[in-house]
């Protein structure tokens, strides 16, 4: 299927604009990677601007509802794995906004975005993380799904993201084990635990139902960005493939599935559900989710609080009088 | 606010002594020391390393893609390779050959 879109010839010709991208295309699908030089369809780098950008916010605000547990950590072993994750988290972040700078914006202009509100990320992060177990589902499963998200993106077209990706995806094997790890724990614990990791779970089902996108029918990019192998898959096809992996696994742990239109059909071996109100995903994506605003806001005094750091970065490489911290 | 867009460096990661330095990504700094204090924390947190090179981005002189024909083979270069020339799998050694035409003699 070949969705119409509005084609910016960024000044060439018809003709040239075609010839160009018939090799493009010809590229891509012989499996290449496209750099930062070659030239690309407006369309290709605006879509991948939007999605390098938001998957750079989101491991950025991810990091936020994590770092709040680190003081709250219930044992050292913990303590220092969730430190590893968040200073991982950061990292990836940076990482990204370099992928997407190859392709115009400036770091600077990114980060502002975000915290101006004008730039999107991940609508799992606008939910709070209550409980000890929340930090343990979040672990597990959000990064199970990051992981079948990214682990796809790797294989696709644009060669700085991919790089950036595989690096990623290494370091993320261990937050998922981690993650895994704690919900086995918890549910092999008293019943306190048991509710505790169950009443994560009913909270954050529907999040992770919607993380993956809106569905097919709705998503009106995915065809392109399927033929142009920025994605591999499509939206449901990345949640089917996580119900598969998962849902097995949490009912192995005892854990109640809170949804009740999902099911197995063993005909299609697909797992069946009805679809999630994207009307609440596009409001919570939108900074309308229940702590949007905190987030966004906490984002902002990072920022500030981190000024000291890079005017200290600065005034080194001048050789000038490196600043303390403020003591407030 | 300060200007944090900085310089940018590319980073070259060397897993062992005796092995290459390998290109690993990049990243930005006010000055080549900084550059180097932040690849470390960036690109060697989890394998090994021994050695990290960083090099300011804009030093980097790159032929273009869209030129890549200059690296098309414009005539047979089989000379170039060892695949390039047939030698029989026995060979008769010159003693052998000499004694021969002593026997024939």
């Amino acid at each position: 299927m070949v969705v119409a879109v509005e084609k910016n010839l960024g000044g060439l010709s018809s003709a040239e604009y075609e010839r160009r991208l018939e090799k493009f295309e010809a590229r891509i699908n012989r499996g290449e990677k496209i750099e930062p030089a070659d030239w690309m369809p407006d369309d290709y780098r605006q879509q991948l601007i939007r999605l390098i950008h938001v998957h750079a916010n989101s491991e950025i605000c991810g990091a936020l509802p994590e770092g709040r547990w680190i003081p709250h950590a219930p044992t050292f072993k913990r303590k220092l794995a969730l430190l590893a994750k968040v200073q991982d988290e950061v990292g990836h972040g940076q990482l990204l906004y370099r992928a997407a700078e190859t392709l115009g914006p400036s770091r600077e202009q990114m980060i502002e975005d975000l915290i101006s509100g004008k730039s999107k990320f991940s609508n799992v992060f606008h939910y709070p993380a209550e409980t000890w177990a929340d930090v343990a589902i979040i672990a597990w499963l959000i990064d199970a799904a990051a992981i079948i998200n990214q682990t796809m993106m790797a294989e696709g077209s644009y060669g700085p993201y991919a790089r950036a990706l595989k690096r990623i995806c290494y370091e993320e094997a261990f937050h998922m084990k981690h993650g895994y790890e704690m919900c086995v724990v918890l549910a092999n614990g008293t019943k306190v635990q048991r509710d505790m990791l169950q009443d994560a779970l009913n909270r954050w089902w529907t999040p992770i139902m919607m993380f993956h996108g809106p569905s097919d029918k709705e998503s009106k990019h995915t065809a392109q960005l399927v033929r142009w192998k920025v994605k591999l898959k499509t939206n449901d096809e990345q949640r089917q493939q996580f119900l598969k992996q998962f849902v097995p696994k949490m009912l192995d742990l005892g854990m109640k599935i809170p949804d009740k239109s999902l099911r197995y059909d063993k005909a299609s071996d697909t797992w069946l559900y009805d679809d999630p109100d994207w009307n609440e995903f596009k409001k919570v994506v939108n900074n309308g989710g229940p702590v949007s605003q905190e987030r966004v806001e906490a984002r902002r005094l990072a920022h500030r609080d981190g000024q000291w750091v890079r005017e200290a970065l600065a005034a080194a490489a001048e050789r000038k009088p490196v600043p303390m911290p403020p003591t407030n | 606010m300060t200007d944090t867009q900085w310089k940018v460096f590319e980073v070259f990661h060397q897993q062992a002594r005796g092995e290459p330095h390998v290109h690993v990504g990049s990243i930005h700094a006010p000055d080549a020391e900084m550059a180097l204090i932040l690849a470390k924390e960036q690109y060697s947190r989890r394998q090994a390393c021994v050695n990290l090179w960083v090099v300011p981005a804009e030093a980097i002189l790159a032929t273009a893609y869209e030129n890549d024909d200059i690296f098309e083979r414009a005539t047979d270069k089989s000379y170039r390779e060892s695949w390039g020339y047939k030698t029989p799998k026995t060979i008769t050694t010159s003693d052998e050959a000499t004694k021969r035409r002593s026997d024939e003699g």
